[in-house]
């Protein structure tokens, strides 16, 4: 296996040290690991962020390969131990909790509420709005960053980052929605999944903007 | 007058449940925030819309 030390030298050779201390002392939870979650987590574990918390109910399917991180493999594991398995490859060291459990309004607190940043990556429009509710009013410490609107092969630069409420980041192009007719593709949601992760390098390096 | 994603809209006094009906919002799919504070869902029933309120509402759309 690769030594801790030869990644660590990788990472200090193009970022200052104080960034590294702060990435791999950062925690942050990843709700959902479809084609926004795959690729967030893969995202964040690339950027050398410690731990990671990682949440989908799911298996993964053949109807998945068009855009999440899965491959052949993976088909049939749980989506929480496919990417478990992707992570390892990256970066062996990193801190990855998963739980491989269905969010509902009602335990969502209680598996997240340690967390000071949380990326929403659910499916459904409901879900996201279902999980924001519950986390931004039971959670008083906790940030989210939410994808909303990533479906087809319309213009990229309509999918953006915008700070929606005090606690709340949006990332997207809020208008695209899979249940119009457009399903989603690998490059849109590969494209919101890095403003996601993108953000939460943003909360975790520049503190001074909580 | 309450703002409403930055707007000046008509609607003090109204149950916010039955603002966002009427501006045809899905109220499943919302998340609301009122004076920087987000509303729970089992709100959005009780709450009433007072002059000089500031509301963020995020419709969310599906995929991810």
């Amino acid at each position: 296996m690769i030594p801790k030390e030869e990644l660590d030298r990788a990472f200090d050779a193009r970022f200052p040290r104080e960034m590294k201390d702060k990435l791999a002392a950062a925690r942050v939870a990843v709700a959902g690991l479809g084609g926004l979650g795959s690729h967030i987590a893969i995202g964040l574990a690339r950027s050398g962020v410690g731990h990671l918390f990682l949440v989908d109910f799911d298996t993964v399917d053949v109807t998945n390969l068009n855009r999440q991180a899965y491959r052949i493999p993976h088909l049939g594991k749980p989506k929480t131990e496919a990417i478990t398995e992707i992570l390892r490859e990256i970066n062996p060291y990193l801190d990855i909790r998963t739980a491989q459990v269905r969010v509902t309004q009602d335990n969502a607190a209680s598996l997240f509420g340690d967390y000071p940043i949380l990326c929403e990556a659910f499916d459904q429009a409901e879900g996201k709005a279902m999980l924001i509710s519950a986390l931004l009013s039971q959670c008083p410490n906790m940030t989210i960053v939410s994808g909303s609107g990533m479906a087809g092969y319309g213009d990229c630069n309509a999918i953006r980052t915008r700070r929606a409420m005090r606690r709340l980041y949006l990332c997207g192009d809020e208008t695209t929605d899979i249940g119009e007719g457009m399903g989603l593709m690998a490059p849109r949601v590969a494209v919101c999944a890095g403003h996601q992760a993108n953000q939460v390098l943003q909360l975790i390096l520049d503190t001074e903007r909580k | 007058m309450v703002t409403i994603n930055g707007e000046p809209v008509q609607a003090s006094g109204q149950i916010l449940l039955d603002y966002l009906k009427t501006a045809g919002y899905d109220p499943a799919r919302v998340a609301v925030e009122r004076n920087w504070e987000i509303i729970p869902k089992a709100d959005f029933d009780k709450t009433v819309l007072q002059p000089g309120d500031s509301l963020e509402i995020v419709h969310f759309v599906g995929g991810g």
